[in-house]
Order: C-alpha cells, then structure tokens, then sequence
C-alpha cells in the first residue's frame, strides 16, 4: 500500500488551482468534472508520478467549522517540503502571499506557516538534520 | 502585581515571555512548535493556551485578532511597578 493522493479542503476550486499551480508552482494533473464539482489534483513538477494534492472542496458543514478553528491557531494541517524555506519565502512574499509564521528553526527543521487564501495554513519545511 | 508575580512563576510561561522576546506576535501553533521543539516541553495545545491566558490576565501578553488569525504579543509594562517600587527606589535612596 502506498499514498496515492492527499486532500486540502477549499473554499473555491478555480481560485485554489490558480493558486496551487501560479503561485505555490505544483503543475495540474488531473481535472475532470464529477457531479457540481471537479475532481481537481496537482502535482509537484519534481515528482510528477508522486503523490497528487486533490483540491477537495469544503462545502461540508463541519469543514468550514473545522477549517475557520485551525486557521484561528494559526496551525498549518499540510505541509510541503522545499529546497530553501528562507528563500521560497521571500519568493512568496514577492507575490503576496501571506505569512502567518516566518521562517524559524524548529528542532530539525526549519519551517515557515501560509495562507493558502482558500482557508487553509500551509507549512513549507526544510530538514536540516 | 499579585497576577503579574503568579504567571512569572511558573517556568513554562517564562519561557512562553523568552519566546515571544525572541520574536512578538506569534499564533498559538508557533508558540507550541517553539517550546517542543526548542525547550522540550511536551505541554498540550490546551494547556499552551490555559498559561496564555494567565499571561494574559496578568497583562504581560496581549492577543490581537489579524482577519481569521489571532496572534500573541509580549507587554512588559506590568514589570514596571516590580522595578519602581524595589530597583528604582534602592537608586533613588
């Protein structure tokens, strides 16, 4: 068994795909439509074959819920792995995207906090041993 | 002051204080992440979040709401009175 797909829960698919592949870089991989709403996932161009990200929509009832009380802890429910946190960061904020933790050392690694501006914080990570 | 000398002294808030000198204005997930990863303290979010809010109450942190955010921040006017009434006095005197 192997993990095959992993899921963000979003407020708005088009805005999340934008977002995930203009900004955040991940490239599109599968986007088909299943009912009112899309079965949507990226990929990282480093890994293409690896694990893809479904954008999910969070039309739920709990799942706004449960977004909005993460989000007011400022706890990031994904990460994602990168070369540099410091310098994709800076690169980040280049386009506007905004920060809720800067880079900082945490024990063997060094992290950052986003807003994906779809409801969720996301944390970029750079193992440093 | 009774509220101000009863947060300091307890050893993980003062640390929470040494952290948020390090850096102000931190989310509750930050403050966490800093004190397990840096001091080893394994506390729970909840009782992260019940020494905030003695801080809070003892006027040494204050919490501000950014959009969907709240974030943390370090007020070290209740410490004033401490330096008034014993520090500053000893000079004067």
């Amino acid at each position: 068994m192997r993990i095959t797909v992993a899921s963000v829960l979003v407020d708005d698919q088009e805005k999340a795909l934008r977002f995930y592949t203009e900004v955040l870089g991940f490239k599109e991989k599968v986007n088909v439509p299943v009912g009112d709403d899309r079965w949507i996932t990226v990929v990282s161009p480093e890994d293409p074959d690896g694990v893809e990200l479904a954008l999910e929509p969070d039309a739920h009832p709990a799942a706004k819920t449960f977004k909005e009380a993460l989000v007011a802890d400022g706890i990031p429910y994904t990460a994602f792995a990168v070369g540099d946190v410091r310098a994709e960061h800076e690169r980040l904020r280049g386009l506007g995207v905004r920060f809720t933790q800067e880079p900082a050392e945490m024990g063997p690694m060094i992290s950052a906090v986003l807003d994906d501006t779809c409801g969720n914080l996301i944390q970029i990570q750079t193992f440093t041993g | 002051m009774d509220l101000v000398f009863k947060a300091l002294a307890d050893h993980t808030r003062r640390t929470i204080l040494d952290e948020l000198t390090d850096r102000d204005g931190q989310t509750l997930f930050e403050i966490c992440a800093r004190l397990a990863t840096k001091h080893g303290l394994g506390s729970s979010r909840q009782a992260i979040s019940q020494h905030l809010d003695v801080l809070e109450a003892a006027g040494l942190v204050e919490t501000r709401r950014e959009g969907r955010y709240k974030f943390h921040h370090i007020n070290t006017a209740p410490l004033e009175p401490i330096v008034e009434r014993w520090l500053k006095r000893a000079e004067r005197d």
